[in-house]
């Protein structure tokens, strides 16, 4: 009897150690490091005439900002490459033309020094026009370049007043050329008009829209922006996809960022191993005013068009994004080939367009794709098989029980049949 | 001769009591730390360490842990993102609670809502709890709730059941007049579990937890400063799925099992020896 225990104490240790062997993590493999150039912000600040009213904390919408521009300048994260623009600083005069040109750079987006770009703070007073769009545009050209976050901080007390360049339009085209590009938007007054222009500013390159009515509340909110910028964020690739899967672009692990027009769909492929496991989800951004219920589709079909699996959504009211995903494994193949496996897949929308937007350039997408060690599948529904719970215990006594009885019937009979002869 | 019986019959109890503890004790640990986040920067969070940010979206999703109290200040009509990370056998519950200040200067009423996602960015659908609350002008906060199907450990590619792996918390102003957009904000995001055990143990595992990023992350080798899509260990801390009290119920309703089968087999044997059969020697 000791000898058994002692061989089950040993069966039992022996499970232990296989259980925690499996818990154990696997080494991890090759170095292979992603360099990330610095994070650059580009602070415009409209300095137009409106920017003298007296309405923050007592003092002008102007001190305000300088006071707010001075504490983010000092609090400013060494690694962040912060530059500032202005609107409206310059031009004066009436003419509508010469002073939607007004923007300039007031300290270049570079390594920071905090004296001359305080100074440079302190010459500024309030002046012209509001022309944000080509300020916009501009600040976009002074972050380009490197593939760091870029992040332009628009802060103005008044609507676009160079019409019919729509700012709102402006940020989306700049979203669609540059790569994490994102604006964010603070309004000095309380209006709806401007509520509405600035938080769509924000909502086309998936920034955050702020209306100040304090002098503390600018310097927090601003640092909390640059402070955002400095955290590392995965950089997506851009691709474009195909309207046909055999044309479309092949895709490997990572994360990738493509437009999407209205209603249309874009095909990519991915090739998976057999034992992998193929992980893809997808976001369409909502960036401008679509219509109120919207869905979008991820399928992942074969080369010959058979759906294998797909990932559905859909919504309604105010969003960013809508997203979904699938899980694909392949299963082990039984003949040792390892020819992996092209999947398509395929990506849908079904937003539709406010009436008076523009339906170029299209959606953001941003697609995520993994090919990790696939999964091992359920042989069945509980795990390993086991049962559980009363109902259970109660079938196995009863079983047990009959069959004791049973055994024990037949045993007294064989001896009463063996006594006999 | 009978009494040996039976003392091996509890001899065998013990020792599958024995096995059954041996091998709780060796798997229940790996089950029991929940992987948890890197450490965020400290700009980032207050004293007890909880983040005081929010992320803007998938990509920047602030990383909590489960039981941590996370803070953010922002504006009406942010889109706010927290992660979280969620094993199996658990069934999470995200609350948060949304509160406006100076209600007297809001319009209109505003619907707030969370929306949880899983890994794959799916939606997850939220058994109870009020996902979406309406807060009027004169009203300051709302509490909404959402809790989550039980994590499993393995499902069908065809099902959307929640599997473990990262978890994103949503919350936005869903409706919202154009006067109170970027007015100030804050929310409270907490996320906590109960654990529901061997009754959700299912069979089959996944390969790699639903961590987005992974095949990218566990390619590399692990470096603090570059930015990854969730920070969560895809290596550490996540059960293995090998232990359930399955185990225990099955070992131990095989023991009932043996020890009935002995019970019916004594009952068979009767008081003594045979009626008819002539006492030995």
């Amino acid at each position: 009897m000791i000898t058994r225990q002692r061989l089950a104490a040993g069966v039992c240790a022996l499970l232990a150690a296989l259980a925690t062997g499996l818990a154990v993590p696997s080494g991890a493999a090759a170095d292979e490091t992603a360099d990330q150039d610095a994070p650059k912000v580009d602070l415009v600040l409209d300095v137009s005439g409106s920017m003298r009213a007296k309405d923050i904390d007592g003092g002008s919408r102007m001190a305000a900002a300088k006071q707010a521009f001075n504490e983010v300048l000092d609090a400013t994260p060494e690694e962040v490459r912060l530059g500032i623009r202005t609107l409206g600083a310059d031009y004066p005069g009436d003419n509508r033309k010469e002073g939607c040109k007004d923007t300039a750079q007031l300290y270049p987006v570079g390594p920071l020094d905090r004296t001359e770009a305080k100074t440079a703070v302190a010459t500024l007073s309030p002046t012209g026009w509001t022309p944000i769009g080509p300020a916009l545009l501009k600040a976009a050209d002074d972050l380009d370049g490197g593939n760091g976050s870029k992040r332009i901080v628009l802060i103005s007390d008044g609507e676009d007043t160079c019409a019919p360049l729509d700012p709102c339009e402006v940020a989306r085209e700049i979203a669609a050329k540059g790569i994490g590009l994102t604006i964010d938007t603070l309004g000095l007054v309380p209006d709806v008009k401007l509520n509405r222009q600035l938080s769509c500013i924000a909502e086309a390159t998936g920034g955050t829209y702020t209306s100040v009515e304090h002098r503390d509340q600018l310097t927090d909110k601003v640092n909390q922006l640059v402070d955002r910028a400095a955290d590392p964020v995965v950089t997506p690739v851009a691709v474009e996809g195909a309207s046909v899967c055999s044309s479309a672009p092949a895709l490997k692990s990572g994360l990738f960022t493509d437009r999407e027009e209205f209603a249309k769909h874009r095909y990519y492929k991915v090739d998976v191993p057999p034992g992998k496991e193929l992980r893809a989800s997808v976001s369409v951004s909502a960036d401008r005013a679509v219509g109120p219920d919207y869905g979008v589709s991820l399928r992942a079909l074969t080369t010959h068009g058979r759906e294998i699996v797909r990932g559905e959504a859909t919504g309604t009211g105010r969003t960013d994004v809508l997203s979904t995903g699938l899980r694909y494994p392949k299963a082990e193949s039984e003949d040792d080939e390892e020819t992996p496996e092209t999947v398509c897949l395929e990506v849908a929308n079904s937003f539709s367009p406010a009436s008076g937007v523009k339906t170029t350039p299209g959606l953001p997408l941003e697609l995520t794709v993994d090919v990790v060690d696939g999964a091992d599948g359920a042989g069945d529904v509980a795990a390993f098989g086991l049962g559980r719970g009363w109902w259970l215990l109660g079938a196995l006594v009863l079983v047990g029980f009959l069959a004791g009885l049973l055994w024990g019937w037949v045993s007294r009979w064989r001896v009463a049949v063996w006594r006999s002869n | 001769m009978r009494g040996v019986r039976v003392v091996r019959g509890v001899g065998a109890v013990r020792l599958l009591a024995a096995a059954g503890l041996l091998l709780g004790a060796a798997v229940a640990p790996a089950a029991a730390d929940s992987p948890s986040p890197d450490a965020s920067s400290s700009s980032s969070s207050d004293k007890d360490g909880a983040p005081t940010t929010a992320g803007t979206s998938f990509r920047t999703a602030t990383e909590i842990e489960q039981g941590e109290k996370a803070t953010a200040s922002g504006s009406t009509g942010d889109y706010l993102y927290w992660s979280f990370p969620a094993d199996l056998g658990q069934r999470p519950t995200v609350k948060a609670t949304v509160k406006l200040p100076e209600s007297a200067k809001r319009g209109t009423a505003q619907t707030w809502r969370v929306d949880v996602y899983d890994g794959l960015r799916r939606r997850q659908a939220c058994q109870y709890g009020a996902q979406t609350r309406t807060i009027a002008p004169e009203a300051s906060s709302a509490d909404l709730t959402c809790v989550l199907r039980t994590v499993r450990g393995w499902a069908e590619p065809w099902a959307d059941d929640p599997l473990p792996g990262t978890y994103y918390v949503r919350l936005t102003a869903v409706s919202v007049g154009s006067a109170d957009l970027g007015l100030p904000a804050s929310a409270e995001v907490e996320a906590d579990s109960k654990d529901i055990g061997g009754s959700a143990a299912v069979d089959g595992s996944l390969g790699k937890p639903l961590i987005p990023g992974i095949a990218v992350t566990s390619e590399a080798e692990e470096e603090k400063d570059s930015a990854v899509l969730s920070s969560f260990d895809p290596n550490d801390g996540w059960s293995s799925g090998w232990w359930t009290d399955r185990w225990i119920w099955t070992a131990v309703g095989g023991v009932l099992a043996a020890l009935a089968g002995i019970g019916g087999y004594a009952l068979t044997r009767g008081g003594g020896r045979p009626r008819g059969i002539p006492p030995r020697g």
